[in-house]
Formats: C-alpha cells, structure tokens, sequence
C-alpha cells in the first residue's frame, strides 16, 4: 500500500464544473456525484430514524409511560417507518451505490439520461422533507404507521395528508430511477458486453428497476386515493362512504411486498460481487444468479396477498398467495447457495466487507426462514400482528439490506473516496453492531411467539425481560452504527491512500483510478471475457 | 438510436384515424356504464380502457415500429398489470 498523501490523477472529486463548492455537487450530473450526494442524505435520515428507534426502545424498557405518551409512540414509529421504508431502504443501494457503479461496471460514462438524474435526487429531497415535516406541520405528527391503512388513515385527526404527499412525491424519485437505470442497460453497455457478460450486481438492480417502474405507480394512485377520500370523502376505501378497506390493501401490498425486493435484490447484487473477490473465485453459477433476480422480481410481484391472511380474503386467495410465497423463496435459497459455493475452495480473505456479507447470509437466513412461519396459513394466524413480524421484518430490511449496505460502504469506500479506512476500527464496529442487532432483535421473535403485539405502547409484565433485553441491544447496536459510520467518516480525508484494485478484483470498476476520473473511461472498453475471471482461473 | 434503426414519421391520417377511434371508445365507454353487468362492470370498464390504451402505444407512441424486444417489454407489462387486477377480482368473486 502506497505511503503517499493524495493521489496524483485529478479525480471526479476535483473536477471543476461551471460552479464551485456546494453548488458544484447540487448542480451536477455526474452519476458519482448523485450516487454521493444520496449517500450522505440516506445515512442523515438514516441516524434521525434510528434515534427514533431508541427512544421507542427506551419507552419500552419498562412497562407503563416512562419518557413519552402512546399518542407520541404512535406518531414516533410511525415517522421511523416513513423515513426507514420510503427515504432510507428503498432508495438505498439502487440509488448510492447503483448510481455510482452501474455505468462503471458496464463500461458507460454516465447513465443514460444523467439530467434526470439530478432531477430524481431534487424530488426524493422534497418527498424526504415533506415526511419529516409531518411531524411538526399541521393537527400533529401522523399516526397510521407506516402502512397507512384505511379506514384509519381516512379518519386519523393527525397530520396524515403529509406524511401521504411525501411517500407519494418519493415514489416518483424511485421511478425516475428504475427508468434511467433499465435504459443505461439497455443502451449504454460496452462493446462486447452481452447482458450474460455483465456483473451480477448490474443485474441485480436491471430486476430492481422493473419492479420499480411496475410497482410504484400502483402505490402512488392509491395514496392519492387516501387524500381523495380525505378531502373530497370520495368512498374508495372507507366503508362509510360506500368503500372497502380491503381493496386498500390489496393495492397498498401490490406495491409494498414487491418493495422488499426493490430493497434486497441490490443487497443481493452487492454481497455477489463481494464473495468472488474477497474469495478469489469466480462467483459459482452466474447464470443461475443472473435469471433467480428476475424470478425473484416476477414470483415477488404476485405475494402480496400474505399480509392479508386474517383480513377476511378468500380461502382460495390464501391458498394461492401462501403456495407462491413459498415458491418465492426457491430463487433465494438458490443466490444462498452459490455464495457459499463461491467461497467453498477459495482463497478467502476475511476482511470487512466479506464480514458484512457473511453477517448477510446469517441475519437474512434468520429473516428467510421466520418468513416461511408468516407464509404458511395456519402459523400466520397465531403470529399474526405480532412482535415475531417485526423482529422477521427487521431480520431482512436491516439484517439484509442494512448489513449489504454496510457491506457495500466498505466494499467501495476505497474506490469512491481513494482513501482506506482501518480494518480494525471495522472490525470492532461491526462485533458490536452485530452482536447488538441479534440482542435487539432476537427477543421479539420470542415476545411475538408468546403473544406481545406490535404497535402497542404498554405490556404486560411477563414481557418485560424481553423487552429490557431488547432494549439494551438497540444501545449497542447503535454504539456499534456510531463507530462503524466514524471509521468511514474519519478516513474520509485522512486514510492511506488506496491503490486502483486493493481487494483484487476484477470486474470493471477495479480496473480503472481510485477515485475515478470524472469520465470513469479514458476510452470505453472493449469486454471479451465474462465479468468474473480471476488470474488463478484463466487458461 | 442505434445503428440499423431507422427514424419512423407517421402519416397525419393514421393520427387522424386514431383520434377518432379513440373518441368512439370514448363514447363505448360511457355508454356501457349505463349497462349492469353485475360483478363484471369493472372489467367490462377496464377492457376498453385497456383497447383505448393499447391503441394509443401502437400509434402514437410508435410502438408498432419498435423493435420486437420493445415490443415484448412492453406486453410483459400489460400481462403483469393484468394479472395483478384479475388476482384481485378474483379474490373478491370468491369471498
């Protein structure tokens, strides 16, 4: 490793636009720039949601009212759903690291349309603003959760009309971004480059952004029929003006399952290009990988129904949505497979970011199997609506997403800044955080098991070891977050300077610069080999 | 556009033809409303707007001369759409 202080190309960092300073970042199209300027929005809203979810842990510490009343509970998970769904996890990978490394990793310059680009980020700021503002603007912070289902979302006195604008106003960031994404890939890939010779994690967010542009309009159309029953009383959903509460959620859950794969196909893509490079190996069964993202994304798209299990939907539609939910689950245990067949035999190197993604594989299983307890019919009706659901859910979001996130964070962070950060600040970061999430999250599968529900800011005594448990987990994953974000943030500016390829790996983005110039590309390459060719694998 | 795709102008009759198909849908549209087809008025309402829809990507967004993949694209996602509606009405046929 190289001892000295800058690098010497003139980076995408120094690039000089028509415009200096801030205005530099907020005016430009630079793909890494956006990628960027996502990064440090999602980690802010990131931290303000995880407060939110301490002080929930803390009010639960013990039974009764300690350091807040049940209608702020109600508004405070109701923000910490809006901005961890709708402007955290959503967003998340496609838009930071999707942004930053699609064109690189298929040999583009920049996306195709690189104006609306910039323009996507301007309106998930607006729709992020607009969600915090709920809490403070108007008749009091919105108190639906974050699902906002009717009919007490159509009568709740609270400022729900907000927080629905916002997740309204986001939902076409995330269009805008899945179009802009699928045309890149279509038009923008190398010479040579066949959709079979491109990286999994490409891939991964080409499935993410059909979903995208499928399923977010559905969501967007039925909020906007919340605030139409609202203002105008117009009965959608509302039985009192001639509506039907279930039709609300069967609209609301053809969007929002499919959202989980919106957030987990990009952690799927990243920790795929992890365990080649850091296992010197080509990734075992691309093709299976490859064509298990979209069928992912299809099976995904038609399961929403096994969020309505006890809503009173036909016995056959139960049966349907159960049977696919298990077949769903097929094409992820395939991507497990291989990861752990790509390490099986290689020359492993345990560094951060393959610890990130092994803590992948683990907390997602754990989230995966939990699932099938949901996805079967007679099970579900027992945990059902309790703590078990959201100790599943924050198994996969935060277990999968957030550790492939952080995954993802140190996998690039010497390739985006050209800086290193310390392994073993990284190292003691991410113990605490993962054992913090296991002691934070654990207790609930078993608090949901023995009936505590969620949502509720009181219980009864039986459940508060649990409860202190949980608690004193969400303390440490927190100390754990703090360290690990303080590593990356610290090295930012001081860390050593990293090579162009510090891991050895091989697909594009490892072959050009770190950081990279602001074309990415002196000339476009030429691709002749597929992605994952390792020297030990040549012949 | 890429190389071998030739640019497609279309002929201010088709458009002509097109508006006035659209206009007759129009028309359907609000004359099937007065009709009780019983469970099957949603349905019966979307497959003109479906005829509707369809006729407008055909024509006025060039799709019939795009290339076969466009094409493929484009009717995955009707299917897709079409399968989450009938899904649901299903649903509420059998309830």
């Amino acid at each position: 490793m190289g001892k000295q202080d800058t690098y010497s190309h003139i980076s995408y960092l120094e690039h000089k636009g028509r415009f200096k300073g801030i205005m530099s970042w907020l005016t430009s199209t630079d793909h890494k720039k956006i990628g960027l300027m996502y990064l440090y929005a999602i980690v802010v809203f990131f931290f303000v949601a995880a407060v939110l979810g301490v002080l929930m842990r803390i009010e639960k510490m013990n039974p009764g009212p300690d350091i807040m009343d049940a209608q702020t509970y109600n508004g405070i998970f109701t923000l910490h759903g809006v901005i961890m769904i709708f402007i955290v996890v959503i967003p998340g990978i496609a838009a930071v690291f999707g942004n930053f490394f699609l064109p690189i990793m298929i040999g583009a310059k920049d996306v195709a349309f690189p104006k609306l680009n910039l323009f996507s980020w301007y309106v998930y700021i607006i729709g992020a603003i607009l969600g915090v503002l709920s809490q403070f603007a108007g008749d009091g912070p919105p108190d639906t959760g974050w699902t906002f289902y009717v009919p007490y979302a159509a009568n709740s006195s609270t400022n729900v009309i907000f927080a629905l604008t916002a997740a309204f106003v986001l939902g076409f960031s995330s269009i805008l971004t899945g179009l802009n994404f699928i045309v890149t890939i279509h038009r923008l890939r190398a010479p040579g480059m066949t959709f079979f010779k491109m990286p999994l994690f490409p891939w991964s967010l080409y499935a993410t952004a059909w979903i995208q542009i499928l399923a977010t309009p559905i969501v967007g159309i039925t909020l906007l029929m919340v605030i139409a029953e609202r203002v105008l009383h117009i009965g959608f959903f509302d039985p009192a003006l001639g509506g039907d509460p279930l039709l609300f959620q069967h609209l609301f859950w053809i969007y929002s399952h499919p959202a989980v794969y919106v957030m987990i196909l990009p952690a799927m893509g990243v920790v795929t290009e992890i365990f080649p490079t850091f296992s010197q190996k080509p990734v075992f069964g691309y093709g299976a990988i490859a064509i298990s993202s979209l069928a992912i994304a299809v099976v995904g798209y038609f399961v929403w129904g096994h969020h309505m299990f006890t809503t009173g939907i036909s016995y056959w539609s139960r049966w349907f949505f159960s049977f696919l939910t298990f077949i769903v689950a097929v094409p992820s245990a395939i991507k497990v497979f291989n990861w752990i067949s790509t390490m099986y035999g290689g020359s492993i190197q345990m560094r951060p970011p393959l610890l990130y993604a092994i803590s992948f594989i683990f907390l997602f299983l754990i989230g995966g199997f939990t699932g099938l307890t949901l996805g079967a019919l007679a099970t579900n009706v027992h945990v059902h609506d309790t703590s078990f659901v959201v100790a599943h859910f924050h198994y996969i979001i935060f277990g999968g997403m957030g550790f492939a996130f952080f995954a993802a964070m140190h996998y690039w962070f010497p390739k985006i800044y050209g800086r290193m950060y310390s392994d073993k600040m990284a190292y003691i970061a991410w113990g605490i955080l993962f054992v913090g999430f296991n002691v934070l999250y654990f207790p609930l599968f078993i608090l949901g098991l023995q009936g505590m529900p969620r949502r509720y800011f009181d219980y009864l005594p039986e459940y508060h070891n649990g409860h202190l448990i949980s608690s004193i987990g969400a303390f440490i994953t927190f100390t754990g977050l703090i360290l690990m974000i303080g590593n990356l943030i610290y090295h930012r500016r001081r860390g050593v300077v990293a090579p162009s390829n510090p891991y050895q790996g091989v697909t594009l983005e490892w072959q050009i610069e770190s950081p990279p110039t602001h074309e990415n590309f002196e000339t476009i390459p030429v691709i002749q080999n597929p992605p994952y060719l390792f020297k030990k694998t040549e012949k | 556009m890429k190389n071998g795709e030739k640019p497609h102008i279309s002929s201010y009759t088709s458009h002509a033809i097109v508006l006035i198909a659209l206009l007759a849908l129009t028309f359907i549209t609000v004359f099937v409303s007065e009709i009780n087809f019983g469970a099957f008025s949603v349905g019966v309402a979307l497959i003109v707007a479906s005829v509707k829809a369809v006729t407008v990507l055909t024509y006025f967004m060039h799709l019939k001369f795009e290339n076969r993949f466009t094409v493929w694209m484009v009717s995955g996602v009707f299917i897709v759409f079409a399968l989450v509606i009938v899904i649901t009405f299903i649903d509420y046929l059998l309830r």
